[in-house]
């Protein structure tokens, strides 16, 4: 059965975490039905960093992720991002702070009725007063950021996995978020997809500050974009650390996780 | 906003079809609260008019002539067992503009739109293309939604005209060619049988038409979950909910103009 709901405490009793603390989950508890997925997570994410959050299928990493830009509402708990509320905005106030937030999805999420370029223009234009000529400069120095301004007139039906990849972290870019939130960045990639990938996450961090959240099960991922990582078993977080402390933990579903 | 309840895993059929029932109309009151405000997509709002109304043009010309030339057949041949066929330019005319015309235009659009609808916004909601929207601060709803909406409510009157006039085109060609009537007699006599309530209040009911299959397709697309098999159902009611829908409101509709005009 699941835990009853109760409301969350009003932002005023509720005390922001540190400055260099971008993102910080308190207690977060969600379910569908009698389906209880997250149960009591809590984590703090520093500035600048790239966490990454490790577990099976089922284990609720997608659903984590999805509070960070709340597409999904918490039955209980807070998420502070920025210092702000997040589970206690609506509307234009919510809007404001997505746009500090660049999310990668699984499938890329491309608008395939658009063109590359229309898909980074279609934003862009929306959210900023860049005239045609500077959103063109900017969406193709984005592109080249990612190696694929040839690609600018594809629609995305043609385009391989890698680089749908490749554009939806192109698009989750062109607004110069503080957050990148990656939603397996590399499922489904050939390794050296998989390495080209990681390697622009890296990048982000190391050349624009950029702090990311990665759920995966890819190890080769994990591996090259880790600072720090959280293991999540059945909604909580069994383990946390550096990918070595999960990699030396004696618990025998991380052992099995890593091969062990 | 989700639209989608929590709590429909554990529902039993007629559970279900409750829930559904109160979020479609939780789906259509979110209509009502957010048209009127900003952002105003006009340049998808054109884009969904062209989808809806230039790209029904051959489909619903086609629909109007043929039922022109079928109804005047039909028709006559009753009309002459009375003497009275002098009449048939004004039967055809009360029949196509009051009735007939209104509904199969709907009826023929909810067809073509709301599979199309259903199947575009179910693709893009399992493809995360919505979420995508949502969490760009893009306001899907409007977007998708309130522009397809309004693009229903505008063209599906303008079409139903359209196809009126091509129904009365076809039912005077077949009496050209059946009793070789004068098109001033005919056109005279079809015009004089109508009154102007009756060309804009059943004209102007295809708008609540129009709502009510975008409303029914958008919402059934919007919160498809699963794949692609959920898509396609989700497509299949989009077309028959809405038909329905549609011959309901019609009932109402037709009693409630009877009963103030």
């Amino acid at each position: 059965m699941p835990e009853p709901s109760t409301p969350s405490a009003p932002a005023a009793a509720a005390a922001p975490p540190p400055p260099d603390t971008i993102i910080e989950l308190r207690d977060l508890h969600k379910s569908f039905g009698a389906n209880h997925v997250l149960k009591g997570v809590s984590l703090s994410i520093r500035k600048g960093t790239n966490a990454v959050i490790l577990g099976g299928s089922g284990s609720g990493k997608s659903v984590l992720l999805k509070h960070l830009v709340q597409l999904l509402r918490p039955d209980r708990g807070e998420v502070w991002v920025c210092g702000k509320r997040m589970d206690l905005l609506e509307g234009d106030a919510l809007d404001e702070m997505r746009l500090s937030i660049g999310y990668l999805f699984q499938s890329g999420a491309l608008f395939d009725s658009m063109t590359v370029f229309e898909n980074m223009d279609f934003i862009l234009g929306r959210h900023t007063n860049l005239t045609p000529g500077e959103r063109r400069a900017r969406i193709e120095e984005t592109l080249d950021w990612v190696d694929l301004r040839a690609k600018a007139p594809n629609y995305p039906a043609e385009l391989s996995g890698g680089q749908k990849k490749r554009i939806g972290l192109a698009r989750a870019i062109i607004l110069e978020p503080q957050i990148l939130l990656y939603d397996e960045p590399t499922t489904g990639l050939d390794p050296i997809s998989v390495r080209l990938v990681s390697e622009l996450i890296v990048r982000l961090r190391d050349e624009r500050g950029i702090t990311g959240v990665a759920i995966t099960h890819d190890l080769l991922c994990a591996d090259i974009i880790t600072d720090e990582a959280f293991f999540l078993y059945h909604g909580r977080f069994i383990e946390r650390g550096t990918l070595e402390d999960l990699r030396r933990s004696e618990h025998p579903l991380l052992r099995e996780f890593f091969g062990e | 906003m989700a639209f989608r309840g929590v709590l429909s895993d554990d529902l039993g059929p007629f559970q279900r079809v409750m829930e559904r029932t109160g979020e479609l109309a939780l789906f259509t009151v979110t209509f009502f609260r957010r048209f009127w405000r900003p952002p105003y997509e006009g340049r998808e709002l054109v884009n969904q008019m062209d989808e809806v109304g230039t790209k029904s043009f051959v489909l619903t010309a086609v629909t109007g002539f043929a039922i022109g030339i079928v109804l005047s057949m039909q028709t006559r041949g009753t009309l002459v067992r009375f003497g009275a066929e002098a009449i048939l330019p004004s039967a055809l005319a009360l029949s196509v503009v009051k009735e007939i015309g209104p509904v199969l235009t709907s009826l023929v659009l909810a067809g073509r739109l709301g599979a199309g609808m259903g199947a575009e916004i179910g693709s893009m909601r399992v493809t995360e293309q919505i979420d995508a929207l949502e969490v760009a601060a893009l306001k899907p709803y409007h977007y998708l939604v309130i522009t397809r909406v309004l693009a229903c409510m505008l063209m599906f009157p303008i079409l139903t005209i359209w196809t009126d006039s091509l129904a009365m085109l076809g039912g005077y060609l077949e009496s050209v060619l059946a009793s070789g009537m004068d098109y001033r007699v005919f056109f005279n006599n079809a015009i004089s049988a109508l009154r102007f309530h009756d060309i804009i209040i059943d004209t102007m009911k295809t708008g609540i038409f129009g709502f009510i299959v975008a409303i029914v397709s958008c919402y059934l697309g919007y919160t498809v979950r699963g794949g692609t098999r959920e898509v396609g159902q989700a497509t299949m009611q989009a077309v028959v909910i809405s038909s329905l829908l549609i011959l309901l409101a019609d009932v109402v509709l037709v009693r409630l103009s009877i009963t103030f005009f």
